[in-house]
């Protein structure tokens, strides 16, 4: 079933334009892989999704991007209940200088979500054991976020997207700073997100999406080339230049 | 006669720049250089202006002691004091100028022309030492050049040390300010007891506390309690930053997230304009204009207002110190990282909740540090208080009353006639170094505040 569906999507930067007329359809609970060449416009277009791009002064986007029906393009959109269904986990780790606690517990109170101390306790172990950090930080809650080490702060962002339970999650290059064994587990963990969540991510690893994602879209120079399942476009894709940039002949 | 020498040295070592760069060029036809050509110059313009300014300076220093010695020896056998001997040395050199206007005697007459011989002596001497110096170290110069020695090391060691005596010259001002101060200090707290200076609660410095010729201590005593000024300096500084730290800081974030571009590129420098009006026109703003505001809306609401208050002066203090709260913080909290925020929004937190539980938080260290610098500057602020709020050193808490402050306390002590060596002048020293501690210890809590904000987003 379709969760997002985006229709000829223009967007600018100032007279700059950085998507050419994307449509694209995201299919709920899968994990939807966006590659391409770096510039290519996936971060400008996953922005469009939660409308990020509003913080961008210069920004301009046009077209029609509805998710279950709701038209997310829409001056009368309320952003904030957006934000509250479709979180984001960044390329760079940018938990607050916070306590962990408040960082996992920042969208809970901000959406006046829980409703006791308890209800916030449960939220809170909940989300960090979702995000399989539990664990390694369940004795020191109260610790500064920051203080934790690359990996363990992207789960900690992944853990602070789930606290408030959003329908989908986008993912800007979540492992490009972690090592080997870090990237493992967080695509371990949407393994098991895409039980409940869409996800939408973007990576520079084919191999990433090929392990982790069920579609896969393949932008260049702002157009969305290729968009199928994934084992179809890294085995038999139809466009001579996904065929290239997946075997790596450029990029 | 000193301004032409100096000005020859100079024209000279500027001559010997190009001279060494063209003699590289020649030298470049038949060997390879050491150095790039205008290396060549700047050692010989080194060693032309260095030594011989080094001399220079050395002669201007010590010359008028020595001749001062010279002619003072004549004087050895009168069994003079040093005051006396001191006297007789500024008649002496009236009398060589001509600006003399006392009785002449034959001795003195003798000691004048001594004066004027010596000082044509050494002019001469002075003259030629330095040309012989020239001579010397240029032709030891030029005769490296012509060999082509290593030119490029000596230049930078030249220029490290020429960066050395400037920094070491700094230094020691500094150190030179601060012993002298705190000599002084000393000796007024010979005669006053620094806990008498430091708990007292009366200060009355012009009251006299001689009694049959001799300075009493018990008189001293309420003379000289400080704690009415410290109060008063905190007091006011409390104003000023009740008025400084809301106005700054709120304009500070407003310019940092919400203004646009363009109200932001007019908005700053017209608030940094503020910091740039003289104090002394914030003083007379405050004692014609605000003092009598103050005491209009006082008086029309029944109350006692003195029309030098420590209210208007507060706040006078504060409208100045604004800038450099909201300019710091301006700064402070654009320097926290784009991508806090855009955690924040993505979590959905409007910009409101942004600032309030994201940026603020994160800035707060750095914030700080920006409103300790303004206190120090608060509390070191003189013409506004001495303008505005009076020179009386009240013991009070009533912002409608004046009072003053350390700052403005010693301009009182120093203005008009004062006697070295009177406790009175002294105090002026005490308080002044009293202040400098208290702005130091402000400093140094508001730069390590700010350097450990650094460390945590670096
Ligand atoms: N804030 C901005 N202002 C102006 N132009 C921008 C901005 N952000 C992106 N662009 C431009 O839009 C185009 C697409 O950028 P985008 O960040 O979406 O690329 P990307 O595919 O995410 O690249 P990468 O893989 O390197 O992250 C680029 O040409 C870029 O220069
Ligand atoms: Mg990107």
């Amino acid at each position: 079933m379709s969760k997002i569906k985006a229709e000829n999507v223009n967007v600018y930067y100032g007279s700059k334009q950085a998507l050419f007329d994307v449509s694209i359809d995201i299919a709920e609970k899968e994990v939807t892989a966006l590659i391409g060449p770096s510039g290519c416009g996936k971060s400008t277009f996953l922005r469009c999704l939660n409308r990020m791009n509003d913080v961008i002064e210069i920004c301009r986007v046009e077209g029609s991007i509805k998710m279950d029906n709701l038209e997310l393009n829409s001056r009368k959109l309320d952003v904030v209940r957006l934000r509250e269904n479709v979180g984001m986990v960044f390329q760079k780790p940018n938990p607050f200088p916070k306590t962990i606690y408040e960082n996992v517990a920042y969208g809970p109170t901000i959406h006046g979500i829980a409703q006791s101390k308890e209800e916030m306790d449960q939220i809170v172990e909940t989300s960090l054991k979702k995000a399989a950090l539990w664990n390694e930080v369940k004795d020191r809650l109260d610790e500064i976020g920051t203080g934790l080490s690359g990996g363990q702060q992207q789960r900690l962002c992944i853990a602070r997207a789930i606290s408030v339970s959003p329908e989908v999650i986008l993912m800007d290059e979540p492992c490009s700073a972690l090592d080997p064994i870090a990237t493992a587990q967080i695509e371990e963990l949407i393994d098991d997100l895409k039980k409940e969540v869409t996800i939408v991510i973007v990576t520079h690893s084919m191999s990433q999406a090929a392990r982790v994602s069920q579609k896969t879209g393949f932008f260049h120079l702002g157009k969305l080339i290729e968009f199928g399942p994934t084992d179809k476009i890294f085995k038999n894709p139809d466009n001579q230049q996904t065929q290239d940039y997946i075997t790596g002949r450029f990029g | 006669m000193n301004l032409i020498l100096v000005t020859f040295i100079i024209l000279l070592a500027f001559t010997s720049y190009y001279f060494g760069r063209k003699k590289a060029l020649v030298i470049q036809s038949s060997q390879r250089l050491t150095a790039l050509p205008k290396f060549y110059g700047y050692y010989l313009a080194a060693w032309c202006a260095a030594p011989a300014l080094i001399i220079f300076v050395l002669w201007s220093v010590f010359e008028p002691s020595i001749v001062k010695t010279f002619i003072l020896q004549d004087y050895t056998d009168q069994n003079l004091t040093k005051n006396e001997l001191q006297l007789i040395y500024t008649k002496v050199k009236a009398l060589a100028v001509g600006t003399y206007t006392g009785n002449i005697t034959n001795f003195l007459d003798e000691s004048a022309n001594k004066y004027i011989q010596l000082k044509g002596i050494a002019n001469s001497a002075k003259v030629a030492i330095i040309l012989a110096i020239l001579i010397f170290s240029l032709s030891f110069a030029y005769r490296s050049v012509q060999k082509n020695d290593r030119m490029r090391e000596p230049v930078e060691i030249f220029l490290k040390w020429v960066l050395f005596v400037a920094s070491l010259g700094a230094v020691l001002v500094t150190i030179g300010i601060i012993f002298s101060l705190l000599f002084e200090a000393i000796r007024f707290f010979q005669a006053v007891k620094i806990f008498d200076f430091i708990f007292g609660t009366h200060w009355y410095p012009a009251k006299t506390f001689v009694r049959d010729g001799q300075p009493d201590p018990e008189l001293m005593k309420d003379a000289f309690g400080a704690v009415p000024l410290f109060a008063g300096t905190f007091f006011i500084a409390f104003i000023a930053m009740c008025v400084a730290i809301p106005i700054g800081l709120l304009s500070g974030i407003y310019l940092s997230e919400y203004a646009g571009r363009g109200v932001r590129k007019y908005a700053k420098p017209i608030i940094e304009i503020l910091a740039g009006i003289p104090t002394v026109v914030y003083g007379f703003f405050a004692a014609l204009t605000v003092g009598p505001f103050v005491k209009e809306i006082g008086n029309a609401m029944g109350l006692e207002v003195s029309s030098e208050s420590a209210l208007a002066a507060g706040a006078v203090m504060g409208v100045m110190i604004i800038p450099f709260i909201s300019s710091l913080s301006d700064d402070v909290i654009t320097a926290v990282p784009q991508n806090l925020r855009d955690g924040s929004y993505a979590m959905g937190a409007t910009k409101s909740e942004t600032v309030k539980k994201v940026i603020f938080p994160a800035a707060l260290p750095g914030i700080v540090g920006s409103i300790l610098l303004a206190v120090s500057r608060a509390v070191g602020e003189t013409m506004i208080v001495v303008m505005a709020s009076g020179l009386a050193a009240n013991l009070t808490m009533n912002p409608l009353e004046s009072t003053s402050t350390i700052t403005a306390q010693i301009v009182v002590i120093l203005i008009g006639d004062q006697q070295f060596g009177d406790p009175k002048t002294q105090s002026a020293f005490a308080l002044g170094i009293s202040l400098f501690i208290v702005t130091l210890f402000l400093n140094v809590i508001a730069l390590s505040v700010v350097k450990r904000y650094r460390e945590k987003y670096e």
